[in-house]
């Protein structure tokens, strides 16, 4: 299966867009390498601007640009980002309601062994509690680039994730991105899946391998995290009435939770969740700490048998 | 920026008007910070009444200099010189602080015409401006960025880093003013925590900086008038100003950090002002 590394994706779509929208301009915090926008920086120099090691002051700098009319992107490491500069992005941004794009980058388990100082599995919950903010994990390479437009043309905050390493590519240049539309990726009657992120290929793969033996799953692209789409998600769920979760991020208050307070209050159906369960990644490679964290196709697997058996 | 020199007198006499503003809202609130209000209203007055280019009727003009308050607390100063300027009436001061007014209790860009930016959450206002700036620069615009600082309010580690960016991109459109009251919340600045030699430490960070008497008129006036044609460096005012300035028993007295004045205060207040 052809793999592409989300930040790729997202610094070359960078580009275009800044050939599009001359209003678009991006800021880095000294991690322009990792991100990917030193691409957008040797093609447009006098619209990138790096802010140094200081988070706090790229949210605000980026609030300013939007003031200003520009749509400022602001990159740094996700975890340094939002950790630092949440109070900056909940009032710079969020109170403010300014047209700033937060882009978290190195992602779960991304910076594998850098260890549990750059493992960001907290990001999502910190975005989601933030009135006017606008949640976005897309599933691959190519749903990334359009993401990116989306985001342009939308106004107002929004937080969108970034991974590091390739991952496999499962949506089609032809399916349509709308933010806070989830995509139905496969249809089944028995359980739904509802994945983010990398997850969505190891929902796709657990489906497969259920189908084999009679198990018909739904699989639903929630690439937007917030505004969640009810519609789609409480119709597949009615028919299914089981879903399993899957995320490359804590439970708190991530997709899972998400989810879990959506069904809780409207539609109470048996859940599991897979994602990291309250605790810290380690030094590990990217696929010994989803191993690790149970960020498994036999996971998913596991969770969507449970389901059948409660049936 | 206005070519005649202004009406000193007129000047005064629109500050002493929005002192009294300010006592009546924080009177009726029961509280919004007159103290650190009175320290800097001489300092708003002056930006506004002559040194920014504005419209009032049209407070979003594409064109307009730009001010953040990032010391928000002291927000009452900020609308009384929006209603002298004609942002708003100043009958609607009176709903300062009421639930689902246009005039809450921290600056709020959404609430209220003439505000650029929410602020009250402290150490915040300075890389707004600098972004602002960045992007008038973009454009090739001569707009100025301004931003009023509270001494207290340098304790945010922000606020430093911000310092280093306006220095990096020689952002000679951003004036930053340091209302330099000298009390903060919990008593004297010095006491809770020293920022020692504040001028060397601005002037470390490689900004021009002005040195005046925050309630002098002419000396507020020229210091923005020198910060503007400084090139190539961002420009600090810091101003030495004394809270509660204007009424005798609010000078100086660190009680009137947050609290509003009673019936009987507001009387004598008014009546020191006329």
């Amino acid at each position: 299966m052809e793999q592409i590394a989300p930040r790729e994706a997202y610094g070359k779509a960078l580009i275009k867009l800044g050939d599009i929208n001359e209003k678009v301009v991006v800021l880095d915090a000294d991690v322009s390498k990792a991100s990917m926008t030193y691409m957008f920086r040797d093609s447009y120099p006098e619209r990138f601007f790096n802010l140094g090691i200081s988070e706090s002051d790229i949210v605000g700098t980026g609030a300013g640009f939007a003031i200003g009319g520009k749509i400022p992107f602001v990159n740094a490491y996700a975890n340094f980002l939002l950790g630092n500069a949440w109070e900056q992005i909940r009032i710079s941004v969020c109170y403010a309601n300014q047209n700033v794009k937060i882009i978290g980058h190195n992602i779960g388990a991304s910076s594998g062994k850098d260890g549990p100082t750059h493992l960001p599995f907290e990001d999502i919950s910190l975005m989601r509690v933030l009135p006017n903010m606008m949640v976005i994990e897309p599933a691959d390479g190519i749903e990334m680039a359009k993401a990116v437009v989306a985001l342009a043309e939308h106004k107002g905050p929004a937080y969108l994730r970034v991974g590091r390493v390739p991952t496999p590519v499962v949506t089609k240049g032809e399916d349509v991105f709308e933010i806070g539309k989830a995509n139905i990726c496969r249809e089944g009657e028995d359980v739904t899946i509802i994945a983010c992120g990398v997850m969505l290929s190891k929902a796709l793969s657990a489906a497969e391998g259920l189908s084999k033996e009679g198990i018909s799953v739904e699989v639903i692209n929630l690439h937007t995290i917030k505004p969640l789409d009810k519609d789609t998600i409480m119709k597949s769920v009615r028919k299914t009435k089981g879903v399993v979760t899957a995320e490359e991020h804590t439970v708190i208050g991530g997709l899972g939770g998400a989810i879990s307070e959506l069904l809780g209050e409207s539609y109470p159906v048996p859940i599991r969740m897979v994602g990291v369960r309250d605790r810290f990644g380690l030094c590990g490679t990217y696929d010994e700490l989803h191993q690790l964290l149970g960020l498994t196709t036999e996971n998913i697997i596991g969770c969507v048998k449970e389901l059948i058996n409660l049936k | 920026m206005h070519d005649l020199q202004p009406d000193f007198e007129q000047l005064r006499q629109a500050c002493q008007r929005m002192r009294k503003n300010i006592l009546k809202m924080t009177h009726r609130a029961k509280g919004g910070h007159p103290g650190g209000c009175l320290s800097a209203i001489d300092i708003l007055g002056v930006l506004y009444l002559e040194i920014m280019r504005i419209k009032p009727d049209n407070p979003t003009w594409e064109g307009r200099d730009y001010f953040f308050l990032s010391k928000g607390h002291a927000v009452p100063a900020l609308y009384a010189v929006l209603a002298e300027c004609g942002y708003i009436q100043a009958e609607e001061l009176a709903a300062f602080r009421e639930m689902g007014s246009r005039l809450p209790a921290y600056p709020s860009n959404e609430d209220t015409p003439g505000v650029d930016m929410a602020s009250g959450s402290l150490g915040q206002g300075l890389s707004i401006a600098n972004g602002v700036a960045l992007a008038a620069k973009l454009n090739g615009t001569e707009q100025r960025a301004y931003v009023m600082l509270g001494d207290g309010e340098l304790h945010e580690g922000q606020i430093w880093e911000a310092m280093l960016s306006s220095a990096h991109y020689k952002l000679d459109n951003v004036c930053a003013i340091v209302d330099y009251n000298r009390l903060q919340l919990d008593g004297p600045l010095d006491e809770v925590k020293s920022l020692g030699d504040l001028r060397a430490k601005w002037e470390a960070f490689a900004w021009n900086v002005i040195e005046i008497d925050g309630h002098n008129l002419e000396e507020i006036y020229n210091a923005f008038l020198a910060a503007a044609e400084y090139k190539g460096k961002p420009t600090v005012i810091l101003a030495n100003t004394i809270k509660g300035k204007g009424v005798s028993f609010m000078e100086d007295e660190v009680g009137w950090h947050a609290a509003g004045p009673s019936d009987e205060e507001l009387e004598k207040a008014i009546e020191e002002l006329s």
